[in-house]
């Protein structure tokens, strides 16, 4: 079952942090059709979050038709972001690292890398767009 | 239409000639988690004891769940207040506190308390004054719940605790909204306790309302828009400045989106998390920005 977190500097909206932290297992695998979330009680009690967030969440995930919910049972995967890409997670990751070798080598530290892949990342997704 | 658990028009409080609250409109669905923000002496303490009935308004209105505070005694039962520092009477057990609960309250739900209490792993013989700052909150939090109240008013239950009571409280506190569907105001100065469990929030500074909503449409209609000095973008109608900093090279705009959609000249820019924001309004209020002591340019 997916463990929760909130990470309180991240700017991002706890119910998001939800929904893409159960996105995010599912593009890379670790959660599967049928598989279970957590209840909203399991949920409040571990990460003391309010339970009309954790509600919220679920809501847009299902919005999302990643789950749904079973009256009096609880609420399952129903699809999977892992999809053909999976496959190709491998070779991409190798490029990246060596593609990180690379601007470390160029004397780019962990910081202006990570501003790099940034602005690039949004830059793409505006020509995209 | 669902009752409000909070309701005020003009909602103003003087004592002599000092205004602890002024003018102040509020108002707050069932269901909601509250968390009142706001410095010292800004009023927060005030709102809190009006709303659960202890003080009564110098002029405007108040309603909580649509009737006058502690109008009778059914309207007490409706509601638990905790007042600061979570007061427990020291000379009594755990299960004098319950025995009285009982007595006092008309809804008093008794498994309720007996199963929290073991559940904290608490001594039923145990003298109030001899426990520990967490597990006195928890003592007052389960009294307040047991009475199954529709709303819980909390005055700063956290502020005197260490990280990890701190978190057990809020866990208990979240166990509760989620086993009894009720609604909860609460006071703090910890704002990233605010953002985890709040989903409405009021700024309270200088005894007046600075801004109330849900949180996350909140946080999503503030943007921080950067730009080289003097060079501010124009601003579509809608928008409000709520604070403007000049450094030598960067002007550094904080601004309101009062329309239901991000116009463009917005889309870029970056939100600001709660904890700027609520500050934002604070610095606004104390008639300073940021870094430099520029006069503020929008005024509400």
């Amino acid at each position: 079952m997916i463990d929760f977190h909130l990470d309180p500097k991240s700017g991002v909206a706890p119910y998001m942090q939800l929904v893409q932290q159960v996105q995010q297992a599912l593009r890379l695998g670790m959660l599967k059709v049928g598989d279970q979330l957590p209840t909203v009680k399991q949920v409040v009690a571990k990460i003391a979050i309010n339970p009309n967030t954790v509600l919220k969440a679920y809501r847009e995930l299902e919005r999302q038709g990643l789950v749904a919910p079973q009256p009096g049972r609880g609420t399952f995967i129903t699809a999977t972001l892992a999809d053909d890409s999976l496959s190709a997670h491998q070779a991409l990751r190798d490029e990246l690292e060596h593609w990180i070798a690379k601007a470390h080598t160029a004397g780019l530290d962990h910081d202006a890398i990570e501003a790099l892949i940034t602005t690039t990342i949004r830059k793409a997704h505006q020509a995209r767009t | 239409m669902n009752t409000q658990i909070l309701h005020t028009r003009a909602l103003t409080k003087r004592y002599g000639h000092h205004t602890a609250l002024d003018d102040v409109d509020l108002d707050l669905p069932t269901g909601a988690i509250v968390g009142l923000v706001g410095p010292n002496g800004a009023g927060k303490s005030t709102l809190l004891a009006l709303a659960s009935g202890l003080i009564r308004p110098t002029s405007g209105t108040i309603d909580v769940l649509g009737t006058r505070p502690a109008a009778d005694a059914a309207q007490l039962a409706r509601v638990g207040f905790v007042a600061q520092d979570t007061p427990v009477y020291a000379g009594l057990t755990i299960a004098d506190h319950l025995r009285l609960g009982r007595h006092l309250n008309p809804r008093w739900d008794t498994a309720l308390a007996d199963n929290r209490i073991r559940a904290l792993g608490l001594d039923p013989d145990k003298k109030a004054g001899r426990l520990s700052g967490g597990q006195r909150a928890q003592l007052a939090l389960t009294i307040a719940a047991a009475k199954r109240p529709e709303l819980l008013i909390f005055d700063e239950p956290v502020a005197a605790l260490d990280p990890l009571a701190r978190r057990a409280f809020l866990q208990n506190l979240m166990e509760f909204v989620a086993d009894l569907d009720i609604s909860v105001i609460l006071s703090s100065h910890l704002l990233s306790d605010v953002e985890r469990v709040c989903d409405h929030l009021i700024v309270l500074a200088e005894a007046r309302l600075q801004i109330a909503g849900e949180t996350d449409r909140l946080v999503a209609a503030h943007h921080r828009l950067v730009g080289p000095r003097g060079d501010l973008p124009d601003l579509p109608p809608g928008i409000d400045v709520i604070a403007t900093d000049h450094t030598e090279r960067q002007t550094t705009l904080i601004v309101r989106n009062t329309g239901p959609d991000t116009p463009p000249a917005l889309r870029d820019a970056p939100h600001l998390d709660l904890e700027d924001m609520v500050l934002t309004y604070l610095h606004r209020a104390a008639g300073t920005t940021d870094q430099t002591k520029t006069p503020m340019e929008a005024n509400r």
